[in-house]
């Protein structure tokens, strides 16, 4: 690819960062004995192996031993949703999830419904906000997983995590799993406090590590079934020789997304802000999706009676790459359930474009992506502002 | 943060008389030691209690989550401070209360007033501060003979003080006020339990590992290495002496029948365990010994092996059950390091049925045949000694990478 592209697609991946590749090809080079033997080098392997798992757990908050290296945001979503769920029968089968949750959580639920547990969805107002009264009412004697992700992934809007919490583990004893896929690096995510989650999701990708890397961390020692069996690897709950490279790599991008987080979220708060301002001078002819109280670096906005893909192909014409709704679910034709749930207006539902910033971003490609989108307009629509 | 000190109410050491000047400074000494990493704490020690003085939110959440492991307190309460007057001293108490808002709990406000010039009785304090909680949070209600609670408000001259958590301590007396020991630290799960018991009535030790290369591996040793460092949270440091065993436990399995190896073995174990104890100054030996666990450990084996020195040897695990055992080790978090799978000088050489009821008089006529007690002699001096808590060199190690 050119050098001169504007990438605005980061949430579906992101570019990792130099020194973790660095790191990747380190490892493997000089550190590539299996973990798991007992010899001086594959010990020196696992020592290295606990440092990056050490490292996880101490920006989470939480014992090393709770921290399982996985392959990625799908996995450990469906490991945490199966794990919980299987390894607790004889509290219930209840679950209770929200309608506007990655694939990877919603197809772990209907295949668990499948299987006779009981799954109820909770709704999300305009804004794609859950309602904290509606999780209460939810909750019941049987419930015992609640999973509701951090930020979503095709709107960018904030759940209340820490009411949600509270509410959860004073009114039932089910685990409260979280989706931190979009959220870590953006919004502060830890086991801190009596306010915050059992489990949570991570994926490296996302924040500019390798494609292939994520953990799910538990607060504290919990019962959960194991998800790959075999040479009882990670505890004995994901067997299969621990990729040390991607390990390491991943406990890399974790910390500099730690350390960037807050500069991070004001940068893309600011950009978030001046485009949202931006879109919404053209009035009639665009809807945003996301608000100013949403994540910070997630912006989804439709044009009226403009398809997605057409917009997608106007601005790669012009360098600009972004994505319709979320990447995942972009190569089918039905309109995104998330976009479903919010219940938008028709004549704007196919067409919902989402620009997601990194930080790698700069203000120049603010300002440029400003004056192309406004080219584009015109030429498509006919419209000046 | 409301919170200003912590108040630490001292273990069985309130009971211990003439002593009990060098527990408290013992007390005072080792909490400095197991929290230098938060230095510097200004600690207070009175005749009752002990405060510790909060500079910032890190202080305090380090010494609640850690001062439940440190022994010799009893319990410890966060106390909040505030002027001697009745509008501060309400205000102050919501604060304090503001923890058990969403709890059902009953609770009752005592009242210490050392200022006797204070205006109010005690009686009216707490009738006026008792009313004013009512008032603010509906799931707390009044049990005075067996609160859930006890909000506790101590009137000074200088200032008012108030707290009403109470967080249970560890017990026990302050590591080092009852001697010194050494620990026979093979790498299983027993021998670090037996260690923590008696830390936990204030005995510290330096450990010792009989190590066996090539029997046994580098690996096994840094286990053994690495549960010694992990006994140091517990307030102390420790030295491992590690003897050189290879030679002697040749000697022994072409000197004495396959069925007695075992026991001779472990008397030769103890004859140079002695040696060391005596050198370090120590009075006893710890052993994670435990009543029938395996053959070394029926009542006739103990007293064969026990037999080569008057030394007191202490056994806190003797009348314990294995998953008792187990119970603790995972408590202490040293069962996950003891589980490694690695041989340790006790496996290597195990015969297939060995003695459980070995007869002293048949062991010492077999031992008569050789002299051991040269090849003792240089396994103590030729001994590596290693220093605990250890520097963090591996983390340095992987800096680049990570």
């Amino acid at each position: 690819m050119k050098e001169s592209i504007i990438y605005f697609d980061n949430s579906a991946t992101t570019k990792p960062y130099d020194e973790i590749l660095h790191t990747f090809i380190e490892v493997n080079k000089h550190y590539y004995a299996n973990p798991a033997s007992i010899h001086s080098f594959g010990v020196e392997v696992n020592e290295l192996l606990n440092a990056a798992r050490t490292q996880i757990a101490g920006i989470l908050q939480t014992e090393p031993k709770n921290v399982l290296f996985t392959s990625g945001g799908t996995e450990s979503n469906n490991f945490a949703i199966f794990g919980v769920a299987k390894e607790n029968t004889h509290i219930g089968k209840h679950i209770i999830t929200s309608e506007i949750e990655h694939a990877s959580v919603l197809e772990a639920m209907k295949s668990l419904e499948r299987e006779g547990y009981e799954i109820d969805y909770l709704s999300v107002n305009h804004d794609g906000v859950i309602s904290i009264e509606e999780l209460r009412q939810k909750i019941r004697k049987d419930t015992v997983l609640v999973s509701i992700m951090h930020v979503n992934n095709e709107v960018g809007s904030i759940q209340p995590i820490e009411e949600a919490a509270q509410t959860i583990h004073q009114h039932s004893r089910a685990i409260f799993h979280v989706d931190a896929v979009q959220s870590f690096g953006k919004l502060p995510v830890h086991f801190h406090g009596e306010t915050s989650p059992d489990i949570v999701s991570i994926s490296g990708h996302k924040i500019h590590g390798l494609k292939g890397t994520g953990v799910v961390a538990f607060k504290r020692k919990l019962r959960v079934a194991p998800f790959i069996v075999g040479g009882g690897q990670e505890f004995g709950l994901r067997s299969g020789t621990v990729a040390v490279p991607q390990a390491v790599s991943l406990a890399k991008a974790i910390r500099i997304a730690e350390e960037n987080q807050q500069q991070n979220y004001a940068k893309f708060k600011k950009w978030h802000d001046e485009l949202i301002d931006f879109l919404n001078t053209y009035q009639e002819h665009i809807h945003v999706l996301s608000t100013k109280n949403g994540a910070p670096h997630i912006l989804s906005f439709s044009v009226r009676d403009l398809k997605g893909e057409v917009i997608i192909n106007a601005l790669q014409n012009r360098n600009v790459f972004v994505s319709t709704s979320s990447a995942c679910s972009s190569k089918q034709k039905k309109t995104s359930h998330v976009v479903e749930a919010l219940e938008v207006e028709s004549a704007f539902k196919n067409g919902v474009i989402r620009i997601s910033f990194g930080a790698k971003n700069t203000n120049e490609e603010i300002q440029a992506f400003k004056n192309i989108f406004a080219e584009m307009m015109k030429e498509l629509k006919g419209v000046n502002k | 943060m409301i919170w200003k000190e912590i108040l630490i109410r001292y273990g069985e050491l309130t009971t211990k008389g003439r002593n009990r000047k060098d527990f408290i400074h013992r007390l005072k000494m080792n909490i400095k030691y197991i929290f230098s990493d938060i230095a510097p704490l200004t600690i207070r020690a009175e005749r009752d209690r002990m405060y510790i003085q909060l500079d910032n939110e890190h202080q305090y959440e380090v010494l609640m989550e850690k001062l439940p492991e440190v022994f010799g307190i009893q319990s410890f309460s966060p106390v909040a401070i505030c002027d001697s007057n009745m509008d501060s001293i309400k205000a102050l108490s919501l604060q304090v209360m503001d923890q058990y808002k969403d709890k059902e709990i009953t609770f009752k406000v005592e009242v210490h007033r050392a200022d006797k010039t204070f205006p109010l009785k005690s009686h009216d304090i707490q009738n006026e501060v008792g009313a004013h909680v009512l008032r603010h949070f509906e799931n707390i209600s009044v049990n005075v003979k067996q609160p859930d609670v006890e909000l506790r408000i101590e009137i000074r001259k200088d200032a008012t003080y108030v707290m009403a958590q109470i967080v249970y301590g560890a017990g026990g007396m302050p590591v080092g006020s009852n001697g010194k020991s050494l620990l026979m630290l093979s790498g299983g799960i027993d021998s670090p339990v037996a260690g923590y018991l008696l830390m936990k009535r204030g005995v510290r030790f330096d450990a010792i590992h009989f190590f066996s290369p090539p029997y046994t591996s580098e690996q096994s040793l840094q286990k053994v290495k690495d549960l010694a460092n992990e006994l140091t949270k517990f307030g102390c440091s420790i030295r491992l002496h590690v003897i050189p065993f290879t030679e002697l436990q040749v000697l022994i399995k072409d000197t004495v029948p396959e069925n007695l190896l075992m026991t001779t073995t472990r008397r030769m174990m103890l004859k140079i365990a002695d040696r060391v104890r005596e050198e370090i100054g120590a009075l006893g030996i710890i052993t994670g010994e435990s009543l029938g666990q395996v053959a070394s450990q029926t009542l006739e084996s103990l007293t064969a092996i026990n037999d080569v020195t008057t030394t007191p040897i202490l056994r806190p695990l003797i009348s314990f059950d294995k998953l008792d055992i187990i119970n603790i080790a995972e408590k202490i978090g040293t069962y996950e390091t003891s589980i490694r799978p690695y041989e340790d000088c006790c496996t290597v050489f195990t015969p297939a049925s060995p003695k459980t009821r070995p007869q002293i008089r048949r062991v010492s006529y077999f031992e008569s045949f050789q002299d051991f007690d040269e090849y003792i002699e240089r396994a103590v001096k030729n001994r590596e000694i290693y220093a605990f808590p250890e520097k963090k060199v591996k983390e340095e190690k992987f800096k680049d990478l990570l």
